[in-house]
């Protein structure tokens, strides 16, 4: 009834993959197909089982049940290598490149031939030219940007011409424009036959990219669905199960005095391959949110810690908490001082995995408040950490339980709601909903945007773009540690946040 | 069973750890020509046979209890002081120095005084090593274990020099201490002394600190999580200097308490190596406190059967030292293999 070309088997097909981790079940009786030079998205919440399944595919683990087809053969995947034998190629979220090394280097050591290196210096740049993937094989890794690191990765892949590519939610560290440029060669690769598997929650993009969807919700597939004819909020529903509120509209509070000043604030890098802050100057309000938008690796780390105490800045003057010069005093004594940090990692940290939740609780705790005489005052403590965790919805098996038993999203809940706890005066976030599901960051937006409302001043650094839109009331980017000044949300494009998220400002 | 596993296992290691100690001990004694049953019975069992071999069972815990429960805390927090020897040794010098020059004048301020400079003798050892971590980085792994003999040589010139007997026809000893330098034994007969309470007391006092107490807290979290620690701005120098002042004046108080008690008065050797034998201790009983106490009556219990296999079966000393050492690496194995699982794989060809 169709063409021979419609029969032909699809790329790959899982059938009934099933996969257990103890009495977890992270994959049930899944099934998907993707057609040769297909851009299929995989989607789904944290913990929805998207990994274990890429896992799967790619050889790095073994499903228990079900059964996966290549090209309409049955498969085993025993390792890496034998996904890769096949031509499936992954790039994933966290790159493994070594930082002293050459592009070519890098690449060279990921293939198992033994080509010489500038024969393969001219393959990568045949290839990185026919992709418009813009890499100098013979530069340095350490002196690329988080964007070009990226296309070394997908270089690694293309060179073994994959017949299946595997994005692990490949945009969270790219500029507007970069993302442009990932999709343009994505599309240029589907249409050369190249099947895609693109994981990602960001429903905007799977929109504009794919033509596929499978969603994926506590490990089964909930629904298959053509995102370009799927509203985002219908795809967000099947995600999450439930429909999602909106935001209310923030009210607006008339801003508040200054209570988080940097005044050319500068701070030499710590690592060779870090970055050093160079004249930041920002004035945040109480009332208003502020969101520091950049890609990672432009000094976000070395500002967090400037701004925190963990590294005292050279001059007093150079950080102002609520009109107090505090740039030479430490963590514990700017947080005496109504200072809130919320980092970016959380086991480790801000919170200590092998710690009870009511310990966690005492880690940014002031000593009057949860000690008497050196000693600690556990009934105050765990009646904090059950405050927090009946407030925030916190899913933990009470406040005995350990930080490390928690999800990432309620982990974070708890670390926001104890920093909450402690009525701060400033409360600085960096990347609050990293790696957090959707519901959860609604959550933990909801609880940033109420303390703001309640005169709070919010300081965001973050590498999604899309959060600090949607968060924030002014905007700033930080480039190879510089910062641009602040511009209202409302005043500014997204392809000038680009440019300067691209430290090409001047060209603007 | 598997969701037992991990609570029993810290509990299990160490007692496997002994057990397989034991077969080793057995092992190297049939290597050695001897009947291993009668040795493992002079090691293990001869010893408790009598009231006496219990009070010395006593006298040998006590200062490996001191020493290991400073050690652990120290662990705790990340800071490894190796060189408990050393601030034992320093404490007995400053002690016995005290005990020495006060103790002719005679008084009942003589013996807290004498304790008093053996707790600062071991702090100010331990404060050295401190001090050269926090000013210049110097690893207290390595400075604390090197100037545990920078202190017994110390000692051996003091008691072949300054403090030498004038009348001891130049043998390498100080006078006798004045009996108002000496701990009270606990009972009539026995070696064993006061000094057996201190012991026992720093066990609830360790558990607090660690359990209870801010400082405790802190400790913890630096030992745990140093990101954390630096996040929350818990002092890191302030842990070092904290575990070292802390884990070098329980030492110190047990080298005073070992010359001022079944010793008497200071000589070239003064320690069968509690300080050495006191880490071995801390990590048996978990770093816990109380874990500590079955764990250094155990070591006691090694170091009495050791000596009675020199006499009844004239085994070398050395032995004791290889069955402490064999018990640490089966109990550092047992750990590794409860936390890794191996996995044999063959090399692949391209590899």
């Amino acid at each position: 009834m169709a063409s021979s070309a419609r029969l032909a088997p699809p790329r790959l097909a899982l059938r009934g993959i099933g996969k257990r981790f103890g009495v977890t079940v992270a994959n049930d009786g899944i099934d998907l197909t993707v057609a040769a030079g297909e851009i299929h998205a995989l989607l789904g919440e944290n913990g929805a089982g998207k990994s274990t399944l890429v896992k799967i595919i790619y050889g790095v683990q073994q499903p228990d049940e079900g059964e996966i087809l290549w090209d309409g053969v049955p498969v085993t995947m025993g390792d890496p290598n034998a996904a890769r034998a096949l031509g499936i190629g992954m790039v994933f979220q966290h790159f493994s490149l070594f930082e002293t090394l050459t592009v070519a280097e890098n690449i060279a050591l990921g293939l198992a031939s033994r080509e010489p290196i500038a024969a393969l210096s001219g393959r990568i740049a045949a290839t990185a030219a026919r992709y418009g993937l813009a890499v100098d094989p013979g530069r340095p890794v350490h002196h690329l940007s988080v964007g070009e690191r990226q296309r070394v990765e997908i270089l690694r892949c293309l060179l073994q011409e994959p017949k299946l590519l595997i994005m692990d939610e490949p945009t969270s560290v790219l500029t507007p424009q970069e993302v442009e440029g990932l999709f343009a060669m994505l599309r240029r690769l589907a249409a050369e036959g190249c099947s895609v598997l693109y994981i990602s929650h960001k429903l905007a993009e799977i929109q504009a990219l794919c033509d596929d969807a499978t969603v994926l919700r506590a490990g089964r597939v909930v629904a298959q669905c053509n995102p370009r004819t799927t509203s985002p909020s219908h795809m967000a529903e099947m995600m999450i199960g439930r429909a999602l509120a909106a935001a209310p509209p923030r009210v607006q509070s008339a801003p508040g005095a200054a209570v988080l000043v940097a005044e050319g604030l500068s701070l030499p890098a710590e690592d060779p391959f870090g970055t050093a802050l160079r004249a930041v100057s920002f004035m945040l309000r109480g009332g208003e949110i502020l969101g520091i938008a950049g890609v990672a690796g432009n000094g976000q780390k070395a500002l967090l810690a400037a701004l925190t105490g963990e590294r005292p800045a050279p001059r007093a003057e150079d950080v102002t908490l609520a009109g107090v010069p505090v740039g030479r005093k430490g963590a514990a004594a700017r947080r005496r001082a109504g200072l809130a940090a919320v980092p970016e990692e959380r086991l480790g940290r801000s919170a200590v995995a092998e710690l009870s939740l009511t310990e966690n609780a005492l880690l940014t705790g002031t000593e009057g408040d949860f000690a008497a005489h050196g000693f600690v005052r556990f009934p105050l403590l765990r009646r904090f950490a059950r405050g927090v965790i009946d407030t925030f919805k916190v899913v933990a098996a009470g406040e005995a339980a350990t930080a490390g038993s928690l999800s990432g999203g309620n982990m974070q809940k708890f670390i926001i709601g104890r920093e909450m706890g402690h009525a701060p005066k400033v409360l600085i976030a960096a990347h609050p909903t990293w790696g957090v599901d959707v519901g959860a960051a609604q959550a933990i937006h909801q609880a940033l945007r109420d303390m703001a409302a309640g005169g709070v001043g919010v300081l965001i650094i973050s590498e999604d773009l899309d959060e600090i839109l949607s968060l924030c009331d002014r905007i700033a980017v930080l480039h190879g540690g510089v910062l641009s000044p602040a511009q209202a949300v409302g005043t500014v494009t997204i392809d000038e946040i680009g440019l300067l998220m691209g430290g090409m400002a001047h060209a603007a | 069973m598997a969701v037992l596993a991990p609570v029993l296992a810290p509990v299990l290691a160490p007692v496997l750890a002994v057990v397989l100690a034991a077969l080793g001990a057995a092992l190297l004694f049939a290597a050695l020509g001897r009947d291993p049953l009668a040795c493992l019975h002079t090691l293990f069992i001869a010893p408790l046979a009598d009231r006496n071999g219990w009070s010395e069972l006593a006298l040998k815990a006590t200062p490996l209890l001191l020493c290991a429960i400073g050690i652990a805390v120290g662990v705790r927090a990340n800071v490894w002081n190796i060189g408990a020897e050393g601030q034992f040794t320093m404490g007995a010098i400053a002690g016995g120095a005290t005990a020495l020059v006060l103790g002719p004048a005679g008084g009942w301020y003589v013996l807290p005084l004498v304790l008093l400079a053996g707790i600062a003798g071991g702090a100010a050892w331990g404060g050295v090593a401190a001090l050269l971590r926090t000013r210049f980085n110097a690893h207290e792994i390595l400075v604390t274990l090197m100037l545990s003999y920078v202190a017994i040589q110390v000692l051996g010139w003091l008691v072949r020099g300054p403090m030498q007997d004038p009348e001891g026809f130049n043998f390498p000893q100080s006078r006798l201490f004045d009996p108002s330098a000496l701990l009270p034994a606990l009972f009539e007969g026995g070696r064993v002394t006061v000094a057996a309470v201190f012991a026992v007391l720093t066990v609830p006092l360790g558990a607090l600190l660690l359990g209870r107490t801010v400082m405790g807290y802190r400790l913890r979290v630096v030992g745990l999580a140093p990101g954390a620690a630096r996040y929350a701005g818990f002092s890191e120098r302030g842990a070092v200097w904290f575990c070292l002042l802390l884990s070098g004046g329980l030492a110190g108080l047990a080298g005073i308490c070992e010359v001022a008690g079944p010793i008497g008065q200071l000589m070239p050797s003064i320690s069968p190596g509690y300080g050495f034998a006191g880490i071995i201790v801390a990590f048996l009983g978990r770093l816990q406190p109380v874990g500590i106490v079955f764990a250094s009556l155990l070591m006691a219990l090694l170091y009495l059967g050791g000596e009675s296999l020199q006499i009844t079966q004239q085994l070398p000393l050395a032995a004791t030292g290889v069955i402490q050492g064999m018990l640490l690496l089966f109990l550092l194995a047992a750990d590794v293999l409860t936390l890794y699982r191996p996995r044999w794989v063959r090399r692949r060809a391209h590899g």
